[in-house]
């Protein structure tokens, strides 16, 4: 989308309806030249074509997150900067946020994907936040076509690559293969970092006649339009987006990381914020709108990568690695200073203003003067119709039968096997999981658990969401997202906080899709209600669709919990021969959605697994509550493939250990139902009354063995026998047979 | 014993060395920004792993003709000892204070885990707490950590017993399963795995440990047998 400015004047972008191009309706078009009192020019068209777009304004999820609970009393900072913060107490905080990186990782992966990585870092130090941890949550078609494969591979290599580089250990995170992401990967970025209360940064412009600094990578032409691409379908032929995609440099990043955080300790800083979706243009006009200023900027003191850069592009690029500070007048140097010890530059670009407009100066003209709270604040809003999908009825209507399966234990092997079950390991392996030396559980357990230098204390962070769940059952599938992830806090001992939602679907214009949208939300929110952890930042990505095919509704969940002592952390494997196993909760017949489902029937239909939210606490609690009176040696939640699956994954630390099961009634129900708000617990003998004691919808099931062999038996008859180092070679095997 | 963590624009694991040394160990050290080149009041110098200008051009190539390496090779010409982990590894073959260089890993991937390293030779200053042959857990975090030497140079290594170093399974292709060398003189020491990641069981190992321990105890020695020769 290379406009030549220089050939649209404003009476051109009416008639010709240049606007409709770059994203703004006839009527947004309309609302401008009332804000104005005139038509844009082409670079005004442009800025409030970029802070328009669904990628910055949220105009059409808006009214959706509104139902997201925000509030609790460890809540430092909700949604609406740069990322949320949460106590931990002792003056520290914890500060977080997921971001989407998908338009870009679908046409150029590696650089979509590294760049992802990059922009969430620097959402979190611009808080002045220390980033300590990476996750990732990623979605690819099936790992058959050679594209995918590609995708899949690049988008590793490219998270890697930036994370690494940036010494920020990437931890943890979650990957689910289908075939609805076929042609529109999901690459969803969560960075947490680590800040004492009297650090904590907001973006503002205060201050009038304060100065405005511009620190890092000069401005080039590259990810020009990047938001408006973000909020539009997918084309067909992505290669020609490849000039909207931004290209990183981690190198640059981690010096900015390093300078920024010295930064933050002068009180010559007023406010911080990162240049990312929009740049240049967003940055600003949300620092001088939050503080109720204007700002003027000079554009010929930008740095820039290329000559003879127009207004429009310098406004609208993306180039990464870029900040924008607002600078005590007179103080200046002492920062400028700080940065040119990193090597970085560091330059005046412009000053607050009292004029609550943003304006922009090139070549001694006003290439742009638009009030401020227009572009920020006050962008428009749109209630969208939303009609229950058609396919619902129908699923509901669906009963829960039974499948047949033939051999358990082939089946088992079958299920270790599919991708989403099967060991990460060779996407993890590529990640530097250990740096900054805090990380005691890595990339493999239910939640990544990392400690806090010089406390007792240590972080559980977890992402999650089953979406096949909530394609079947918006609704439901978003309770269960939301019980999941602090399903997988609670299993390794933590006290779940807070959560970042990542929500990506399709076309909101679609009212099915847009029904998807608000069912699972509200779900979400529910769950957030009813276990206590409310949403303090997130992202959405929206019109993740191509060939007129929508993804299945994805809201990410990224969690973090707290763990008060390092007592408390509880392995999710089994430890020891003699240990007694438990299952917490009863089974029922649940297969819609279920990894089993699509093994046999290639497809999901039926209805979502139940969830009841009050059965969730309770258990949860209780849960917690044993492991923090030392009762509980491991703890992992069922989830896709079912207590065959989990009682597979719980051997795989140690081939020598093995058990001995014992299931009751239907074998398929007892072994790969996906019933909810279970959980499989190894405990010492001398515990068990204790144990049953405060867990009580726990059953003993087994025991652990020394033989190396999971054994499952149903009353005195074998349902199945198999050594667990073949299982785990096959699970371990699966991925990289793929890829070959 | 005061030691020195070398920073370079890019390096990212000097935050972890000097964790290891000053809070685990309780040595003394100090961070030392690469443009602050006066390092004659340490008795150690620490090159941690990281990716020292963004391993632009060559992993380690530009650290290695920055203006400190100047000092650290007069450190080292005095005897004192040199400890190069992973990019400090790669900066110190490309110092040509080692021999030797590291390519990109046979499968092309960054790797990191834990691997089982095997001592080679406990008759340095970095590895005497150690027994020979014993293996160790230290974990790995490199994309270019395929040591290569030709055969003459291997050959060197080998009669001098330089290798100090190799891994039980090779992961990343290095000649003769390499896993960290040492100078002739025996006080420079570059190696791929990471012992300031394993001082800590509650991280997973603490097989490192005693690596830092030896360099203290003989510095130790040496310092009171110089004072009481005075």
């Amino acid at each position: 989308m290379m406009l030549q400015t220089r050939e649209f004047n404003p009476e051109k972008i009416e008639q010709e309806k240049l606007y409709q191009t770059m994203g703004l309706s006839e009527s947004e078009f309309e609302m401008i030249q009332q804000i104005l009192g005139r038509l844009p020019n082409i670079t005004e068209t442009g800025i409030f074509s970029v802070m328009w777009s669904e990628h910055c304004s949220y105009k059409t999820s808006k009214p959706l997150l509104r139902k997201f609970p925000t509030k609790a009393p460890h809540v430092l900072q909700g949604p609406g900067e740069g990322a949320g913060i949460i106590d931990i107490g002792d003056n520290q905080a914890v500060v977080f946020k997921i971001e989407s990186h998908n338009h870009p990782s679908a046409v150029e992966p590696y650089q979509g994907a590294a760049t992802g990585v990059g922009g969430i870092i620097r959402d979190v130090f611009s808080m002045g936040a220390r980033p300590i941890a990476l996750m990732n949550s990623l979605r690819f078609g099936n790992l058959t076509s050679n594209r995918v494969k590609y995708l899949f591979s690049e988008v590793v290599s490219g998270i890697a690559g930036y994370g690494n580089c940036v010494g920020v250990p990437t931890v943890g995170g979650e990957v689910q293969f289908d075939e609805s992401y076929e042609d529109n990967p999901l690459v969803n970025a969560m960075c947490i970092g680590l800040i004492n209360h009297n650090d904590i940064q907001k973006g503002v412009a205060a201050g009038i006649g304060n100065t405005v600094i511009y620190v890092g990578a000069p401005t080039g032409r590259d990810g020009i339009h990047g938001a408006t691409f973000a909020s539009d379908d997918l084309a067909e032929n992505v290669a020609k987006d490849r000039p909207a995609v931004q290209v990183g440099d981690p190198f640059m990043e981690k010096l900015l990381i390093e300078a920024c955080l010295e930064v933050i300790k002068s009180d010559a800083l007023v406010g911080m914020q990162d240049m990312g979706a929009a740049g240049l243009t967003s940055s600003a006009s949300e620092m001088a709108s939050k503080a109720g200023t204007g700002m003027e900027m000079n554009l010929d003191l930008v740095p820039q990568r290329e000559p003879n850069m127009t207004a429009y592009e310098l406004m609208l690029s993306e180039s990464q690695e870029r900040m924008l500070l607002v600078v005590q007048k007179g103080r200046e140097q002492e920062i400028i200073d700080i940065f040119n010890r990193y090597g970085l530059h560091a330059v005046v670009v412009g000053r607050v203003i009292e004029d609550k407009v943003f304006r922009i100066i090139q070549h001694g003209e006003i290439q742009a003067e638009i009030p401020v709270d227009a572009l920020a604040e006050n962008a428009p809003v749109y209630h969208l119709p939303a009609i229950e999908a058609k396919y619902f009825q129908e699923f509901q209507k669906i009963g829960n039968k039974v499948p047949s399966v033939g051999n358990f234990g082939d089946m088992l092997k079958r299920l270790l096997q599919q991708p989403t079950i099967a060991s990460k390991e060779w996407i993890f392996d590529q990640y530097d999981s250990m740096v900054q030396t805090n990380t005691i559980l890595g990339p493999g357990s239910d939640a990544a658990v990392i400690r806090i230098k010089g406390t007792d204390k240590a972080l559980a962070i977890t992402t999650d969401c089953n979406s096949r769940y909530i394609y079947l059952d918006p609704e439901t599938g978003g309770k269960i997202a939301g019980a999941e992830a602090a399903r997988n806090i609670v299993c390794s001992g933590a006290r779940p906080l807070a959560l970042t939602d990542g929500l990506n679907f399709g076309n909101p214009t679609n009212p099915e899709v847009f029904w998807q949208m608000e069912k699972s939300v509200e779900g979400m929110s529910k769950a957030c209600e009813t276990l206590g952890t409310p949403v303090i930042s997130g992202n959405v990505s929206l019109y993740n669709q191509s060939k007129g095919r929508a993804i299945f509704p994805t809201p990410i969940v990224g969690m973090v919990g707290l763990f008060e002592s390092l007592e408390h952390i509880t392995p999710s494997f089994f430890q020891e021969a003699g240990d007694v196993i438990y299952l917490i909760g009863e089974t029922k017949p649940e297969f819609g959605g279920s990894e089993l489902q699509n093994i046999l029937e290639g497809t999901y239909q039926g209805k979502a697994p139940v969830i009841d939210l009050e059965v969730e606490a309770k258990r949860q609690t209780q849960l917690l509550d044993a492991i923090h009176k030392g009762l509980i040696v491991s703890a992992h939640d069922l989830s896709e493939g079912g207590l065959g699956v989990a009682l597979a994954e719980s051997l795989f630390a140690d081939d020598a250990l093995g058990a001995i099961i014992q299931i009751r009634g239907d074998e398929t129900v007892a072994l790969f139902s996906e019933t909810q708000s279970r959980f499989l617990i190894s405990v010492k003998k001398e515990n068990k009354d204790a144990v049953e004691k405060v867990l009580t919808d726990a059953i003993p099931i087994g025991v652990i063995t020394a033989d190396g062999m999971l054994t499952i038996y149903n009353e005195s008859s074998i349902v199945l026998s198999e050594k667990v180092a073949e299982l785990r070679s096959l699970w371990k095997g699966a991925i990289p047979c793929l890829l070959k | 014993m005061k030691f020195a963590v070398i920073v370079f624009p890019g390096s990212n694991c000097d935050q972890d060395m000097y964790h290891a040394v000053k809070e685990v160990i309780g040595e003394e050290g100090d961070l030392v920004w690469y443009q602050d080149s006066n390092l004659e009041n340490y008795d150690a110098i620490l090159l941690p792993g990281g990716f020292s200008y963004g391993d632009y051009l060559r992993s380690g190539a530009i650290a290695a003709n920055s203006k400190i390496m100047e000092q650290i090779k007069l450190h080292a010409a005095k005897g004192k000892p040199v400890l190069g982990v992973c990019n400090g590894f790669q900066i110190l073959t490309e110092a040509g204070l080692l021999p030797g260089a590291l390519l990109r890993n046979k499968g092309l991937s960054f790797m990191c885990h834990q691997e089982e390293i095997i001592v080679e030779n406990n008759e340095t200053l970095f590895t005497s707490g150690y027994q020979v042959g014993e293996v160790l857990r230290l974990p790995i975090a490199h994309g270019e950590g395929n040591y290569f030497c030709d055969q003459e140079t291997l050959r060197e290594l080998e009669k001098h017993n330089q290798i100090v170093f190799t891994y039980r399974t090779n992961p990343n292709g290095s000649t003769a399963n390499i896993a960290g060398i040492i100078n002739r003189a025996g006080n420079v020491l570059g190696m791929m795995p990471h012992p300031e990641r394993a001082v800590e069981t509650l991280l997973g190992s603490n097989d490192g440990l005693l690596l830092f321990q030896s360099i203290i105890r003989n510095w130790r020695e040496s310092y009171d047998a110089t004072n009481a020769r005075i």
